[in-house]
């Protein structure tokens, strides 16, 4: 199956819903550093990979379904349900490379420049989801 | 702190933000949806507590962080399943099974990271 990007999905998501998926992610963000600030590094660590704006982001995917079958006078509510999962399977997988960038920080961030360390992160949670993705679809 | 928290909520936004359009664009929808589970906060927040906190308070979160991501992983299986097998409302359905994030990070957080 081939990566490709649709720009045109673009247009299905309103101002006002860039707008609210901006105010979520800094709001999930302050509220994770206040967790910290409140209850030390250990239960703060925990928020780092709180899934604060997930549901948002599936109810998006449900609603924008939704509109494209009724658009094409379809009812869309089961099919709707049916994307929303297959986005939250991803999500799933995308955790698992989350797991990995928080392994890359753990390890070497008090060795390494902090740069240095959250760019290998960041590419051990692409590659191992990626991985993660690939063999799911071949299963 | 003021400060502080309005830039975190700056940087948090726009990287949550950045991550949510390229896992819009992205098909197929399954691969899109990795996004979802993008290190977002940590991008957004792990800069200025190393220039606060040191490195040795930024390796405990992230130590912390891999419950959280269990947890997660664990979590949206659970939400996938759901709607694929009960069909019901994604925001719904994704709240109510918040509980099971919370339940699995405190579990973890019991038996690996309080000794």
């Amino acid at each position: 199956m081939l990566l490709r990007l649709q720009f045109t999905s673009l247009k299905e998501t309103k101002p006002s819903e860039y707008f609210w998926r901006f105010v979520f992610g800094g709001t999930v963000t302050v509220i994770a550093s206040l967790v910290a600030h409140w209850f030390g590094p250990v239960i703060g660590g925990l928020f780092l990979a709180f899934p604060g704006i997930f549901p948002a982001s599936i109810s998006l995917v449900e609603k924008h379904k939704t509109l494209r079958e009724s658009r094409e006078a379809k009812h869309g509510a089961k099919s709707a349900a049916a994307e929303a999962s297959v986005e939250a399977t991803g999500a799933s997988i995308g955790a698992i490379g989350l797991v990995a960038f928080a392994f890359v920080v753990w390890r070497n961030v008090p060795s390494h420049g902090l740069a240095a360390v959250l760019c290998c992160a960041f590419f051990a949670w692409m590659v191992v989801g990626w991985l993660f993705w690939w063999a799911r679809e071949r299963i | 702190m003021i400060e502080d928290l309005a830039l975190r909520f700056l940087i948090g936004g726009l990287i949550v933000s950045a991550f949510a359009v390229l896992g819009d664009m992205i098909k197929p929808e399954s691969l899109g949806g990795l996004f979802a589970a993008a290190p977002t906060i940590a991008l957004a927040t792990l800069a200025l507590t190393l220039k606060k906190e040191g490195a040795q308070y930024v390796a405990i979160e992230a130590r912390s962080m891999i419950a959280g991501a269990c947890a997660f992983a664990i979590y949206a299986s659970a939400v996938s399943f759901a709607l694929m097998r009960y069909r019901t409302r994604a925001m719904r359905t994704a709240s109510m099974l918040m509980l099971l994030w919370f339940g699995t990070a405190a579990g973890l957080w019991a038996v690996w990271l309080r000794r």
